[in-house]
């Protein structure tokens, strides 16, 4: 099990306070779409993916990563949890959507680079590292069920 | 592959960074070895404490290599081959495309921190591509 400190859960407590699921949601999953383009091929029924002006605009992509993000959230509600928590989407990620796993690792680090555009200078190095501890840790336990 | 508009967008990045190559520098490298810990393994003969003089020496010299490595763009496997036998054959980095990684993620979070909303999707995308592509040629020699 993963361990956290009180510091690490005040670092990710205090800034996903301050986020803004929906647009920061949508940003990621864009960024995702566009700077690697191969993820499209989970979305091939979102409509126009044909540029990043496309991509950001497109209403299914901002309705998507709004809900992928509100799930994250969950995570971060369950850090002592996880891997029970996110059991069902696992399976879901792994039987039905057929994810490659890397992908979950892709979309963290992206998200990781969506927080620090809009955090900037608060967006310390130890806030990073805590984070990045965190997208790893659901990357994980997303990856769990697979089989 | 890096098209034109890429190589325009990192050449613009790079010209923001004007004057500040140290801090940049030595900004990411603290931050990979913050998250990172496995990558400070690398580093047991410098002085890892924040503000140090080494980190911030060589965290110049990483943006530097860097910044020849975008005049070069197009040449990228010439700029950059004597660094390429220098990961190969001295420093033995585990195969760039996992420390790159882990730089690359660092100085994109670093450039993201600073340019705030003006690091756009697209430009995001052409560092990554960019970054990749060093990493590739950093890793040619290794067997």
């Amino acid at each position: 099990m993963v361990h956290w400190s009180a510091e690490e859960k005040q670092l990710i407590a205090g800034l996903w306070a301050k986020v803004n699921v929906e647009e920061c949601g949508a940003e990621a999953l864009a960024r995702l779409l566009i700077v690697y383009p191969w993820t499209q091929r989970f979305f091939a029924s979102f409509g126009n993916l044909s540029g990043p002006t496309a991509i950001v605009g497109n209403p299914k992509v901002r309705a998507h990563g709004k809900k992928v993000l509100t799930s994250f959230g969950d995570a971060i509600k369950n850090l002592d949890n996880l891997k029970v928590t996110y059991s069902k989407l696992s399976e879901l990620h792994c039987d039905k959507l057929h994810v490659d796993p890397e992908n979950f690792r892709l979309l963290g680090d992206i998200l990781i680079i969506v927080l620090a555009a809009h955090f900037t200078k608060d967006f310390t190095p130890t806030c990073q590292a805590t984070w990045q501890k965190l997208v790893g840790v659901v990357a994980h336990a997303l990856a769990h069920k697979y089989h | 592959m890096l098209t034109s508009e890429d190589k325009k967008l990192i050449q613009h990045v790079w010209g923001r960074l004007s004057g500040c190559e140290e801090e940049v520098g030595a900004d990411a490298l603290w931050r990979m070895f913050h998250a990172y810990p496995p990558t400070k393994t690398y580093f047991p003969h410098f002085d890892l404490s924040p503000g140090s003089d080494q980190i911030r020496s060589h965290g110049k010299k990483v943006v530097a290599a860097l910044g020849t490595a975008i005049k070069n763009i197009d040449s990228l496997s010439q700029a950059l081959s004597e660094l390429s036998n220098l990961h190969a054959y001295n420093l033995r980095v585990d195969p760039p495309r996992f420390s790159l990684q882990f730089l690359s993620q660092c100085l994109q979070v670093v450039l993201a921190v600073r340019l705030g909303k003006e690091y756009t999707p697209e430009m995001h995308s052409a560092v990554d591509k960019f970054m990749s592509a060093v990493a590739a040629v950093l890793a040619e020699k290794y067997r």
